[in-house]
Order: structure tokens, then C-alpha cells, then sequence
């Protein structure tokens, strides 16, 4: 299991966070979700809202948002369950920031797949520019984690980086993406070859060819 | 002989065209479905038991059998009312080595929402969750969107397809849980718990999501049920070996000239999948060290054995391994394979859910025994300790994580044993140096 720690329940924590509401927008988004589930199993709903609250946070803090404790109660009220059922969820599932956290999340895959193709150099990419496993740097811009298997295996090795994907990485092609990020840009996401679409065999098409230039319907083939 | 373009499910898998529904139904999805739907639970069921079809997540059980367990007369709930059946896509795909469903997901939704109704019919079910795992964000942006273009065509939702048929389709995401993956933990999770297996029986089809019959099938199963239909059993079944039938997609990684995805006839031998797609092994065939065949739960393969084999369930069983979910993870001799395998048993650490003792304890367990296998720190008694503890985990624990740890330690003692002993005596060598 994760060795994950939640932020501790003190007085500036509830003074911060304890009169957290949705958004107005959020709100009409919370209802909507709940209304995915049948009557009477609004719990299921517990994941998205758990999501959506953190992207609120994130929001009003330009960070990747988190969930302190008081947030989690929020939910827990809103759809009617026990505090403590929200707080196992938040702390079970690894996407949940249980503690503050950066401007971006850079999370580098470093399971088998990706280090045979050089996840190893990825990673020591970021500690050069000062990253740290598990910490986020002083000006609150990055936060580094190395993730289990993020099922990109075929264009690895890859980073995540808040709700994009980078893939086909070299340490030049990381360093090209992170210094976009610092300027503001918005670099292109999926794969970094620039010979290669997605996950077809690069420089070398194998199959499906007639689809590459036109939508190509192959049933009068058939 | 090649699988053709023509029998490609998946046209569309490198996503070079757009995954909208205009686009998708030039291309062959959603036409007619009305059709495929009249002919009857019955008919469909019966034709994906024919096709062969087993399924694509990992087990490969029959998929047509599966759909066939779920109760045709609905099961009464304490106040005398039937319980909807639901239908559970599994798309938590997080198997080191897949990324086969996230291509159909953010390049072919449609092919799969439509899966969704034609099996959600056949099995009765009111309503189908895709759960699709948290760190696929850009894939679930594409499938809410593709749903709501086929609910506003009306191909879902009330009459689906005009077929009288109402079947909504909702996509769940997950917050990332390698176990989610298995199908109670699944159920769990979608109900906003703990992703925490259950003990089975009862069994989904008797009572899975809110207690209701719930049948749970992998992503690409679901997917390719709507061609198989409208093709014909006997043309799905014409690839493949018996008892292996159909196309498959296969995800190369690691040591490879071309890592990629490719859709190929089942039983396809690895040689000619890594030669034709994806330009060899790094370095040439001698430079290959040894294959995972079906993602990092099956126990790896040494190169000697792997060359020849056919591709699909029965070839990779009979030299000690397993398709899984075909995700294929080839290493070269620069590989250190110890470390390969430890870092396979850091995931199944990382991963466990913590509910039984023999995997919440043996996997860390094993891994720091891996780890220092890895630098030699061991005794050569200890690697027999090792294999005893894999048997103590395996078979021991409500789901199959507890195995899926035990089995990559497993095929690394039986296929690597010299390598580990050496990595001892080499380093029992350089301290007795040392003291001299």
C-alpha cells in the first residue's frame, strides 16, 4: 500500500477550509452527477464529488488542489454518509491529494514498461531541475511523483503532467515540455516524436494505411 | 498469412480520423443496431458463444457463456419488486504493459458504446457503468462527449436506436486503483467505497452492483461484439487456433524497434508479430533476453522458448506463462531482469489493497527480498525462501493480486535461478576479497 499521510485537522485548517461550498457552477455539476446513480445510491457519487471538489480547490488556489478534512465533511453532508466512509475513500485512492500540493504534478511512470525505455533518465531529468520524489519545490510550481504504470506502455517512457500526457520522452523532450510549462505555454500533448501520431509503429506503417489520409470505410471489402 | 485491413475491428485504433459519431458511422459503427437488436437476447448470446470469443481482459472466460449467466426472469428485491441487472465495462485498464482500451476509448468510442447496448440487451441489464480508470482524464473527456452525441442521435437512452429498447449508458471514473480492476473490488468502488475485492460466491450475475445482477466485461470484449454480429460467428472464428479464436489487440512494449499497438489474428507466433510489426527485437533476435507475454502478471518467458510460441491463451500456457491481456513486454540483454522483476513486485506492493494478510504483508515481503536479490545481499537458502513464500501468497487471498505478485517472482526463479545465485556468490566474492 501507498504511504500516504493526511494533513492534520487543526484550527487554521477549519478556519480555511470549513465554510468550503460548491461553485455555482459546481453545484449544478454535483447535482448532475449524483442524478448518474439510481435513487437512494447517491454514495456512488462520492468519487466525482471527491474530483470535483479538488478541481474547485485547485482552482481557487492555482494549484492541482486538495482535499483537507473539512472539504471532505462538506461531501460527506452533502450526500448524506458517514465522514469517516469519505475519508477512507480520499485516503485509498492515490488520486486524491490528501495534502497541499503544486502548481503542476509531474508524474513520471516509472513501472517495468517505461523503465526499459528509459524512465530512469526521465526521472533524473526532474531531480536536475530540483525536484524531489514525494515534495513539492519552494515556489509551490512543482510537485514530483514517480506513479505506478499509467497504461502508456507503448509510447514510453511517459510523464503526466496535471491532465495531460507526454510520451515518447527523452530527457531533452522532458526538459522541452517542463520549460513550456514554466513559461506559461501550453506544449503539445501525447507523444513528443515528431515522426510518430500515436501509438502506430513510427516511420513504418504496418497496417491501416488507407486510414492515415482519409476515412476510409473498409466494409465494401468485405 | 497477415490479418488484412478489411478484418480490422479497429480501424481507426491509431486514431488518424476523428473518434465523433459522424465520422464513426461512416466507418461502420451504429449502422443499424435496430437490426442487431431484433434479432433477440437469445441469437445474440448464442452467436458470441459461437464466434468463440473469450474475453479480453485477462481470464479469457467465454464471454457469450458469461452474458448467458445472468438471470432471464429478474430477481425479486424484499418488497416484492424485480431488480434491474446492470452491465460493468471494465476499462480501469492499469496492468503494467496494456494500453490497449485506451486506444479504443479515445479513438473508437462509439464502437464501444455501442458494444454497450447490443450486450447490455442480451443480458437484460437497464443501464451499463463504463469505469474507466482516474489517470485516463483526456479518454473520459472523449467518452462523456461521444455518449452524449449518441444520446442526442438517440441512439441511447429511452427506445435505444429505435429499437424499444430503454439502456442508458453512465461512465465512472476512477481516482487510481490498480485493484479496481477486479471485478467485485469494481462493484465496490461504484458504489463509493473502498476498491476492496469481495468473497465470491455470490457471484456479480447472482448479486453484484446494489445487489442486483451485475455482469463485468473488459473494454475491447464488449467492443468487438457488434462487428462480430453483423460478420457472423464463423468469420470471427476463422482466425485463431480452436479454442482461441478471433482478432486480438496486441500492445508491444519495451525492447523493441517499434513499440506499438497492433490488431492481430489470434495465435499469430511472437516472432511474426515482432518481426512484421514492430521491425524486431533491439539489437536482433539473439540480442532478446526474455519476453512478459501478457502484462506483468504472468510469469516471464526466457527467449529460447518464446520465439516459436503462438500468441494466445493455450501456446502461452504451454511454456508456463499466460496471454493476459496481451500486453506484450519484451526485454534485450541489457536488461537487468532482477530489477525488471523487483520493480513488477514495488507495483503489486504499491497496489494491494490491504484486506488480506498473506498480500498486504507479502508483497512488501517479497520486494524487499527482491531487492536485495537484485544487489546480491542474500543468501542462496533465502532464494528458496522466496520461492516458498510466492506459494504461501498464491492462492491465498480473496482476489488474484495475491497470485499475479507470486507469479513474475515464480518465472524469474525457475527461468533465471543462475543469475541469482551468481549476483550472491559475485558479491560474497568481493567481500571475502575485501577481508583478504
Amino acid at each position: 500500500m501507498a504511504d500516504r499521510y493526511i494533513e492534520p485537522d487543526t484550527p487554521e485548517l477549519r478556519a480555511r477550509w470549513g465554510n468550503f461550498a460548491w461553485t455555482e457552477a459546481n453545484a449544478a455539476k454535483a447535482k448532475e452527477i449524483v442524478a448518474r446513480y439510481p435513487e437512494g445510491r447517491q454514495r456512488s457519487a462520492v468519487m466525482p464529488l471527491l474530483d470535483l471538489a479538488q478541481r474547485q480547490i485547485g482552482a481557487e488556489l492555482n494549484t492541482q488542489g486538495w482535499l483537507p478534512i473539512p472539504v471532505m465533511e462538506y461531501v460527506a453532508t452533502y450526500l448524506d454518509m458517514p465522514v469517516i466512509r469519505v475519508v477512507e475513500v480520499a485516503t485509498f485512492y492515490t488520486m486524491y491529494n490528501i495534502a497541499p500540493i503544486g502548481r503542476f504534478h509531474v508524474q513520471v511512470c516509472g513501472t517495468t514498461p517505461c523503465m526499459l525505455r528509459g524512465s530512469d533518465d526521465i526521472i533524473a531529468t526532474c531531480k536536475a531541475r530540483g525536484m524531489k520524489k514525494g515534495h513539492t519545490t519552494a515556489d509551490g510550481m512543482w510537485s514530483f511523483t514517480e506513479v505506478e504504470c499509467m497504461g502508456n506502455c507503448a509510447s514510453a517512457p511517459m510523464v503526466q503532467i496535471n491532465d495531460d500526457n507526454y510520451e515518447d520522452l527523452t530527457p531533452e523532450r522532458m526538459n522541452a515540455v517542463l520549460d513550456a510549462l514554466a513559461r506559461g505555454e501550453t506544449p503539445k500533448a501525447g507523444t513528443q516524436d515528431p515522426a510518430r501520431h500515436t501509438v502506430e509503429p513510427v516511420g513504418e506503417p504496418t497496417n491501416l494505411v488507407a486510414m492515415m489520409t482519409q476515412n476510409h470505410d473498409y466494409r465494401s471489402e468485405w | 498469412m497477415a490479418l488484412a485491413d478489411k478484418d480490422r475491428i479497429f480501424t481507426n485504433v491509431y486514431g488518424f480520423q476523428p473518434w465523433n459519431l459522424k465520422e464513426a458511422q461512416a466507418r461502420g459503427a451504429w449502422d443499424d443496431t435496430k437490426a442487431l437488436i431484433a434479432r433477440g437476447r437469445d441469437a445474440i448470446i448464442d452467436e458470441m458463444k459461437a464466434s468463440g470469443l473469450r474475453g479480453r481482459g485477462g481470464a479469457g472466460f467465454p464471454t457469450g457463456m458469461k452474458w448467458s449467466f445472468m438471470p432471464k426472469q429478474p430477481p425479486l428485491d424484499q418488497a416484492g419488486n424485480p431488480k434491474p441487472s446492470f452491465l460493468v465495462i471494465n476499462a480501469d485498464e492499469s496492468e503494467p504493459g496494456s494500453c490497449k482500451d485506451r486506444e479504443i476509448m479515445r479513438h473508437d468510442p462509439h464502437l464501444l458504446l455501442e458494444g454497450a447496448l447490443v450486450a447490455g440487451f442480451a443480458m437484460g441489464a437497464r443501464a451499463a457503468y463504463i469505469y474507466i480508470r482516474g489517470e485516463y482524464i483526456r479518454e473520459a473527456e472523449t467518452l462523456f462527449a461521444a455518449r452524449d452525441e449518441a444520446y442526442a442521435a438517440g441512439l441511447l437512452g429511452k427506445n435505444a436506436s429505435g429499437s424499444g429498447y430503454d439502456f442508458d449508458v453512465f461512465v465512472h471514473r476512477g481516482a487510481g486503483a490498480y485493484i479496481c480492476g477486479e471485478e467485485t473490488a469494481m462493484i465496490e468502488s461504484l458504489e463509493g467505497k473502498k476498491g476492496q475485492p469481495r468473497l465470491k460466491p455470490p457471484f456479480p450475475a447472482g448479486a453484484g452492483l446494489y445487489g442486483c445482477p451485475t455482469t463485468v466485461n473488459n473494454v475491447e470484449s464488449i467492443a468487438v461484439a457488434p462487428t462480430i454480429l453483423r460478420r457472423g460467428a464463423a468469420w470471427f472464428s476463422s482466425f485463431g487456433r480452436e479454442n482461441n479464436k478471433g482478432t486480438k489487440l496486441f500492445q508491444i512494449s519495451g525492447h523493441v524497434n517499434r513499440p506499438c499497438v497492433v490488431e492481430e489474428e489470434m495465435s499469430i507466433p511472437f516472432s511474426e508479430l515482432i518481426e512484421r510489426h514492430c521491425g524486431g527485437i533491439r539489437g536482433g533476435r539473439d540480442n532478446l533476453l526474455a519476453v512478459i507475454p501478457g502484462g506483468s502478471s504472468v510469469p516471464l518467458v526466457p527467449a529460447s522458448q518464446i520465439w516459436d510460441a503462438p500468441m494466445d491463451f493455450d501456446g502461452l500456457k504451454a511454456v508456463g506463462s499466460g496471454l493476459g491481456t496481451a500486453a506484450v513486454i519484451v526485454m534485450d540483454k541489457s536488461t537487468d531482469i532482477v530489477r525488471a522483476i523487483s520493480r513488477i513486485s514495488y507495483f503489486y506492493k504499491h497496489e494491494s489493497c490491504g484486506q488480506c494478510t498473506p498480500c498486504r504483508e507479502g508483497t512488501g515481503w517479497m520486494w524487499r527480498m527482491m531487492e536485495r536479490l537484485r544487489t546480491g545481499d542474500a543468501a542462496i537458502e533465502e532464494i528458496d525462501m522466496l520461492q516458498q513464500v510466492t506459494k504461501q501468497v498464491e492462492g491465498h487471498t480473496i482476489c488474484a493480486l495475491g497470485d499475479a505478485a507470486a507469479w513474475p517472482i515464480q518465472g524469474l526463479i525457475k527461468h533465471f535461478r543462475p543469475e541469482l545465485e551468481r549476483r550472491i556468490e559475485e558479491r560474497l566474492g568481493g567481500i571475502a576479497v575485501a577481508a583478504e
